[in-house]
């Protein structure tokens, strides 16, 4: 029943027509860079955050939220009509949404995909709130050991979910957290790598980070690799599908909501493991596999409702531990930083509307998306055929005045550009730019919570080995690894990726 | 010899170049009595100074740079995507090199022009560029930021150059 109150007091909270706006102006953002392929909800989230140091906190939050589910459903547009994925989420949608867009399906393959991301973002938004709490009171009880514990356990599984190479993952890992110790240091006052250059004195913002190396150096490879699309604009009707198409689709919807809910909890899980996984179980299941890639309803079904319930219940470590488990989670901590909200299990104490006024508001929020799409959906059609080159000039002129507003440093902008020419070369080396973000964020604190532990324990590391809660965290993390490395899971990893 | 994977062999090189770079600027560095480099104070576990986390980090990284530039000198030649890929510099000189002159130029010159600036050079970038369609695309997104970031979330951005009777014009002020 308690339950049942906050939520009350969230909907209090989100019902007000300040924030309903805020979170419609999200979910629209969301949706139109959803919908356009080469921008994604990081830099879009980068972008705004400047834009939102005039709002409330909670208005800000309930927001750049919306953005980052609203682009679940905008990029199953993209992924149906052009077989192109906006979203990197949308990949899995791309097989069988496509197939069914040219058999002069899309309406209904559109149709479902909204109802399925709408029953698993209800379902979701309900789990956050029976969830969350439980987990903010356990995660009180954690120590210094604990923590930096589960940050190890937390990036080996952003690792082991990644798909590529083990190393060079844990690698770029490394790096972010080396990227993220850049500027003075909180205990001894000395300036870390920072070159004398009074810019770096303060570090480096998470959001030049993530504008330079999702933003430009995207830029740069969209721009190299020339585009070629063929949209379906025509066959566009009937969008509510029939009692059959549900009857037959029902289930693959409610699987994919539980197998998206549980990945989206796990670090590094996120919205692009969820859909993959549950493509590929509604392909074990059925009792006809070989329909798959040609169309089958229960293919768009699945994927994408697993993808929208895992971009919400990645809330959940946030909220709750104050660790981000995806790289847009990255920036949610940085816009909360921004607004002088310390992210961790006091929120929710501390900060009850903010917590369940962002909660509700994601519920609102997916309810807006399933009414203002289907009937807008021409419009982000038309969106569809607009050039790149009238695309990527508004990309970088938005990006650059976004990194130079976070600080009202130009200087910021130069730095954005040295990281969009790292993340080039990282891309030309096959190497995944997510976890570099995630080790950005959590270095410093990692480091902190290092020092604590150390300190408590006089020096003894095997504080990390008889603390249960730490000990149970590092064993999980390593089971992982050791699961990971074996060779036949590793092919069957391979496996799971190339079938996407 | 033939490197078996190119592509590896070389990222697992900068992995541990950058690796080497942060440990030993965290751990200073002398050559016989001369320091060159302080560095940071190292500390002891119990009593971490500001070069512990980040020493070890890059000592991490210098190592497994090492190991993955090792595997892919063995490892089989020929894999599909092991081979470097082209580097477009065009695109990416373009590109990058109008974000940098719209940072250098931003408070000299205010975001209008800069920002012409920055959308034209970029479009340069594409292969299918076309001048008089990027003045005029520069000009439109150009006129939407002034709006929407000055004008509307009184974001303080320099508008116009920075001149003093430009400064005193009423619509160089939000």
């Amino acid at each position: 029943m308690e339950l049942l109150q906050h939520l009350g007091t969230g909907f209090e909270i989100a019902f007000t027509w300040h924030n309903i706006l805020y979170c419609l102006v999200g979910c629209l953002l969301g949706t139109l860079i959803g919908v356009l392929p080469g921008i994604g909800p990081v830099a879009t989230i980068a972008m705004l955050l400047p834009a939102t140091f005039v709002l409330h906190p909670v208005s800000a939050l309930i927001m750049l939220a919306g953005i980052y589910y609203g682009a679940q459903y905008g990029g199953s547009t993209t992924a149906i009509l052009v077989n192109l994925p906006g979203e990197v989420s949308s990949v899995v949608t791309c097989l069988d949404g496509y197939q069914m867009a040219r058999r002069g399906m899309a309406g209904k393959a559109l149709g479902i995909s909204a109802l399925g991301s709408f029953f698993a973002g209800t379902v979701a938004t309900i789990l956050i709130a029976g969830f969350a709490p439980p987990l903010a009171e356990l995660a009180l009880k954690f120590g210094p050991s604990d923590y930096f514990s589960l940050m190890v356990l937390g990036l080996i599984a952003a690792v082991v979910l990644a798909h590529g190479s083990l190393l060079k993952a844990i690698a770029m890992i490394i790096l972010g957290l080396l990227c993220g110790l850049i500027g003075t240091d909180v205990n001894s006052g000395v300036a870390r790598y920072s070159f004398n250059l009074p810019e770096l004195i303060d570090g480096i913002n998470i959001g030049t980070v993530a504008m330079g190396v999702f933003g430009f150096s995207e830029i740069i490879r969209n721009l190299e690799q020339g585009e070629a699309r063929e949209v379906f604009t025509k066959s566009i009707k009937g969008l509510l599908p029939n009692w059959s198409d549900i009857k037959q689709s029902a289930p693959a919807v409610v699987r994919g909501t539980i197998l998206g809910s549980a990945l989206g909890i796990l670090p590094g899980g996120g919205p692009i493991l969820g859909a993959f996984s549950a493509y590929t179980l509604e392909k074990k299941l059925s009792k006809d596999p070989s329909r798959f890639g040609k169309g089958a309803i229960e293919g768009v079904a699945a994927p994408e409702s697993a993808n929208n319930a895992a971009a919400q219940t990645s809330f959940i470590p946030l909220l709750t531990l104050g660790i981000p488990c995806t790289p847009t989670m990255a920036l949610m901590i940085g816009a909360m930083i921004i607004h002088g909200i310390q992210p961790g299990p006091q929120i929710m104490t501390s900060r009850p509307d903010l917590f369940w006024g962002m909660i509700a508001s994601m519920w609102i929020g997916n309810l807006l998306l399933v009414v203002l799409n289907l009937p807008l959906i021409g419009i982000w059609v038309k969106l569809l055929t607009v050039k790149y080159d009238y695309l990527f000039p508004a990309i970088l002129i938005f990006c650059c005045v976004g990194v130079y507003s976070i600080n009202n440093a130009p200087f910021d902008v130069l730095l954005a550009a040295l990281f969009g020419f790292i993340g080039y070369v990282f891309i030309k080396f096959s190497m995944e730019p997510a976890p570099l973000l995630l080790g950005f964020v959590l270095g410093p604190m990692m480091e902190e919570n290092l020092r604590r532990a150390l300190l408590l324990s006089r020096g003894d590391p095997s504080v990390f080995f008889t603390r249960p809660i730490s000990l149970t965290l590092l064993i999980i993390a390593a089971l992982l690894l050791v699961i990971v490395m074996a060779p036949s899971i590793a092919k069957k990893r391979e496996e799971v990726f190339v079938e996407g | 010899m033939k490197i078996g994977s190119p592509k590896d062999f070389w990222g697992g090189i900068i992995f541990a170049v950058i690796g080497l770079m942060f440990a030993i600027i965290a751990r200073g560095f002398a050559i016989g009595g001369n320091v060159l480099l302080a560095g940071y104070t190292m500390g002891t576990p119990a009593r971490m100074g500001p070069g512990f986390f980040p020493f070890w980090l890059g000592v991490i990284l210098l190592v497994l740079g090492a190991v993955i530039s090792t595997a892919a000198l063995r490892s089989a030649p020929g894999a599909e995507g092991s081979r470097l890929e082209r580097f477009h510099w065009k695109e990416l000189f373009f590109v990058l090199g109008s974000i940098c002159l719209f940072g250098i130029l931003l408070k000299p010159i205010g975001m209008l022009l800069a920002g012409m600036l920055l959308i034209v050079g970029a479009s340069f970038g594409s292969v299918t560029f076309h001048f008089r369609k990027s003045l005029l695309l520069g000009l439109f997104l150009v006129t939407f930021c002034a709006l929407v970031f000055v004008m509307g979330l009184k974001l303080p951005i320099p508008l116009c150059p920075d001149i003093d009777a430009l400064q005193s014009f009423g619509l160089c002020r939000a």
